[in-house]
Parts: C-alpha cells; sequence; structure tokens
C-alpha cells in the first residue's frame, strides 16, 4: 500500500489518496498540472512537505537510496551516463527474456544509445527501472514514443507488474490507456488550485 | 654570495619592454594599452605592499602576526577562487567551501613543507612558513578553482543522468562518480605539466630566485623539487576537498540533485 498523505507539490494543494498493491492509479491532467512533479516528490527527488508512506514506512524513515530502490520514478525521456544500454542494468539472468518482451533485439544492449531511436530508448529505460524488482513504479508518459503495436506491449508489461503484486502511478496523456490499465484516476486541474484530498483509494 | 640588489631606475629599465608592448598596441590600434598598465601598476603596488608587509612582520617576535597575516592571505585567496567561478554556487556559502579547502590544504600543506625544510622549531619563523604559504595558495586556489568549475558547469549538462542515477537508488557520490573523475582530472592537469616541464623547459620561479640571490644551485634544486612534491600534494588535496565539498553543495541529505544551489548567471 502506497499511501500519500497531504503531499504538497509544489504548485498544488496539498494531495492525499492510497493506492494498494496490485493496482494502478492513473493521473490525468493538462502540461504543467503538476503530474510529473507529483510524481517526482513521491519518488523523493524534489523536496516536499507532507508524508508519503510504502507498507507504513514514511520515506524520510529509511535512507534515500533504500526509498528509491523501492519506489521509482521512470522519466519519459530516459538519460544515460555510459555508451551502450547493457552498462546501465544490474548484471541479471532474465535481461533477455525483459528485451524480448518488448520487442527489442539482444543486439541493442551493446549497440551504442546514440545509434538507437526514441522509442528504443524509452523501452529500454522502461527495462532498467524494473529490472531490480522495485515495489512501487511511478511511471511518467511511458509509452510516449511509441507506436501503438509497441506501446500494446508496453502496456502488457505494467499488466505483468501489477499481476504480480506492484504498485503502479501512470501519468498519461492517452485515455484509452488509461481505461485499459488504471483502477482510480486522479485529475490535476491546470494552474488553479486543485482539489485537495482527492481519494482514489481502490 | 653574489646578490644583487635592484634600484628604482633599474626597475623602470625593466619596464621598458612593456613599455614598447604598449606603444605597439596603441599605435596599432589593439586597445590592450589601458589593461597591460593596469595589471603592471597593479603587480607592483602589490608587490611591494607584500615586500614591505614582510619586512615589517619578519621584524616581529610574536607569532600572532605570522598567522594573522596567514589569515588574511587565506581568507584573499579565498575571494580570488569566489571571483573566479562563473556559475556561482550561493556566495556565502561558497566563501566557507573555498576558505575551508585553502585552509585546510593549503595551509597543511605549508605547515608540512615547513616542518621538513626549516624543522618543526621553525614553524613559528615567519620568514620560511609565509612565502610558502603564499606559494601553497596559489597551486591551491588553481586547482580547486578548476575543480569547482569542471563541476559546476557539468551538472548542468548531465543534469539528466545524475537524476536518473539518483532515481535508480545510487548515492549522490555514486551518481556524480563520472563528473567527479573528470573534475579531479582536470585539476590536476596543470600539476601534472609542471612537473613534467619542471626543469626541461621551465626553470621553476622559486629555484630562478634562490640561484638569483646566490644559492649553490644543488641546494637550490633539493628545496625546489621538496616544494613541488608538498605543493602538487596539497593542490591535488585541494582539487579534490572541493570536488567533494562541492557535490555537497549541490546535493542533500536526501541525496537529491538541488541545482536551485547554483545562483543563476
Amino acid at each position: 500500500m502506497l499511501k500519500v498523505d497531504y503531499l504538497s507539490v509544489r504548485g498544488l494543494s496539498p494531495l492525499s489518496f492510497e493506492v494498494a498493491a496490485r493496482q494502478c492509479l492513473a493521473i490525468e491532467g493538462p502540461s504543467g498540472s503538476g503530474k510529473s512533479r507529483l510524481l517526482r516528490a513521491i519518488a523523493d527527488l524534489d523536496p516536499a512537505d507532507g508524508y508519503v508512506f510504502l507498507e507504513g514506512v514514511e520515506r524520510r524513515e529509511v535512507p534515500a537510496q533504500q526509498w528509491r530502490r523501492r519506489v521509482r520514478y521512470v522519466a519519459t525521456e530516459p538519460a544515460w551516463w555510459a555508451r551502450t544500454a547493457r552498462e546501465h542494468f544490474p548484471s541479471t539472468g532474465r535481461l533477455e527474456r525483459l528485451l524480448s518482451s518488448l520487442a527489442l533485439e539482444p543486439d541493442k544492449l551493446d549497440a551504442p544509445l546514440a545509434e538507437l531511436s526514441t522509442g528504443e530508448r524509452q523501452r529500454l529505460g522502461l527495462l532498467r527501472a524494473i529490472a531490480d524488482d522495485p515495489q512501487v513504479l511511478l511511471l511518467d508518459e511511458p509509452t510516449s514514443a511509441l507506436d501503438p503495436p509497441t506501446g500494446a506491449l508496453v502496456e502488457e508489461l505494467i499488466k505483468f507488474q501489477i499481476l504480480v503484486g506492484r504498485i503502479v502511478v501512470l501519468v498519461s496523456h492517452d485515455a484509452a490507456q488509461i481505461g485499459r490499465l488504471a483502477h482510480a484516476r486522479l485529475r490535476l486541474l491546470a494552474a488553479e488550485a486543485p482539489r485537495a484530498n482527492q481519494s482514489a483509494a481502490a | 654570495m653574489s646578490y644583487v640588489d635592484l634600484s628604482i631606475p633599474d626597475l623602470a629599465l625593466a619596464a621598458l619592454l612593456l613599455v614598447v608592448n604598449g606603444a605597439l598596441s596603441f599605435a596599432l590600434g589593439l586597445r590592450f594599452e589601458l589593461s597591460l598598465a593596469v595589471a603592471a601598476l597593479r603587480m607592483v603596488v602589490q608587490i611591494s605592499a607584500i615586500g614591505m608587509l614582510l619586512k615589517f612582520v619578519l621584524g616581529q617576535t610574536s607569532p600572532g602576526w605570522t598567522a594573522l597575516v596567514g589569515l588574511v592571505m587565506v581568507l584573499v585567496a579565498a575571494f580570488e577562487l569566489l571571483r573566479r567561478q562563473e556559475r556561482r554556487f550561493r556566495s556565502w556559502v561558497m566563501y566557507g567551501l573555498g576558505s575551508a579547502v585553502l585552509l585546510l590544504t593549503g595551509g597543511l600543506g605549508a605547515l608540512y613543507a615547513v616542518a621538513i625544510v626549516a624543522g618543526p622549531e621553525l614553524l613559528s619563523n615567519p620568514r620560511y612558513l609565509l612565502p610558502v604559504l603564499g606559494m601553497a595558495l596559489g597551486n591551491t586556489l588553481t586547482s580547486a578553482s578548476l575543480s569547482l568549475q569542471t563541476l559546476a558547469e557539468g551538472v548542468e549538462l548531465e543534469r539528466g543522468a545524475i537524476e536518473a542515477r539518483i532515481a535508480l537508488g545510487a548515492t549522490r557520490f555514486a551518481a556524480f562518480s563520472s563528473l567527479l573523475q573528470r573534475a579531479f582530472r582536470t585539476a590536476t592537469t596543470p600539476l601534472i605539466a609542471a612537473m613534467a616541464l619542471a626543469g626541461a623547459v621551465a626553470m621553476p620561479d622559486m629555484m630562478a630566485g634562490q640561484i638569483l640571490a646566490g644559492a649553490d644551485p644543488v641546494a637550490a634544486a633539493r628545496q625546489q623539487i621538496m616544494i613541488m612534491l608538498v605543493l602538487a600534494g596539497a593542490a591535488a588535496l585541494g582539487a579534490l576537498a572541493a570536488a567533494v565539498g562541492g557535490v555537497r553543495l549541490l546535493t542533500d541529505k536526501r541525496h537529491r540533485l538541488r541545482l536551485d544551489r547554483l545562483a543563476q548567471a
């Protein structure tokens, strides 16, 4: 259970909601309404007042690195620090299986990242984020750079993650995608103060 | 000993080359005559002042004077370090970091060097301590400044990659590791070049000065070797301390990247 309690994200009034294991909460709202800021605050990447609990443990009660190993923010455009994708992955035996689930050939791992397409990098970024099995996935427009068939593969992967017990918070502009994946939705309003205490318990 | 004392007319003669340069600049419209003149005048005033100040301090017997002058040197060097940064950290924090780094590594380097050259009983003697401190501060200033500059510029370019590593659960130092490496390499390159070229291409200033003052060249060489080793060590430590301090300033206790702490240029 992920519990957000009076979390004050810059530009938003304090938010409270809960997402249970095996549930997906979708966050909607126009550009600039604070969707990414909310995800970043939950992952403790930006300072924010208020509380975020995972299984009853508040984020400040555990070391920051440990929190982010369990609560994983996945940016829309993944950033890289080495030349090939392989150098970004923990060594795990099921890497090839993960790649094939998103229709990526194994040689993409050792190709220079600059030579891959935006969509390939976005899929690799998602795989990198789930490779060490975080409990919570905060997905920021995970299919923005993908064509519909590839996007469907990513949705299957997200569904599988939900099925095996993860908690997913999904930012998406695609109402149909939200309909296929989400159990509850939270709408952030543009510029003006959004409704506080929106309850999106599943 | 064949020590040559220079008179004021001698110094005026020495300025002749610069005057020729200035005249050329004026004649050809290169427009650097003014900054050349200002820099030269500034140098003359500063060096004369430090000479007179040192003469006064060397005449004092109290170690308090040595400490005071040393402290002022550190603070002036820290101010210079701050002035050299294009992308500044909020200034008072930066000033604190700069002073701390310079005091720690420059000061320790100087104390260590004097303890070796002159023996610990001369630690309180300003004739040894202050010139060595000056050299140590100059070296540390350069390397710490390069280190911080590389860090501050790199963090904006590599923000995404650093945050990606943080989001994947890395500590702040792990997330900064490649940038830290680069900052340290940039900062130590001049030190390595100076050691590689010393004597072969460039005559080290201190050794040249001692020989001019009539010292035995072999003894001067030994002093130069000692001072270069200690100064390079102090400067490399300064670069490392500045980089570590810089990473701590750019992140917080929760290992979050805090670019809001860089002042907008």
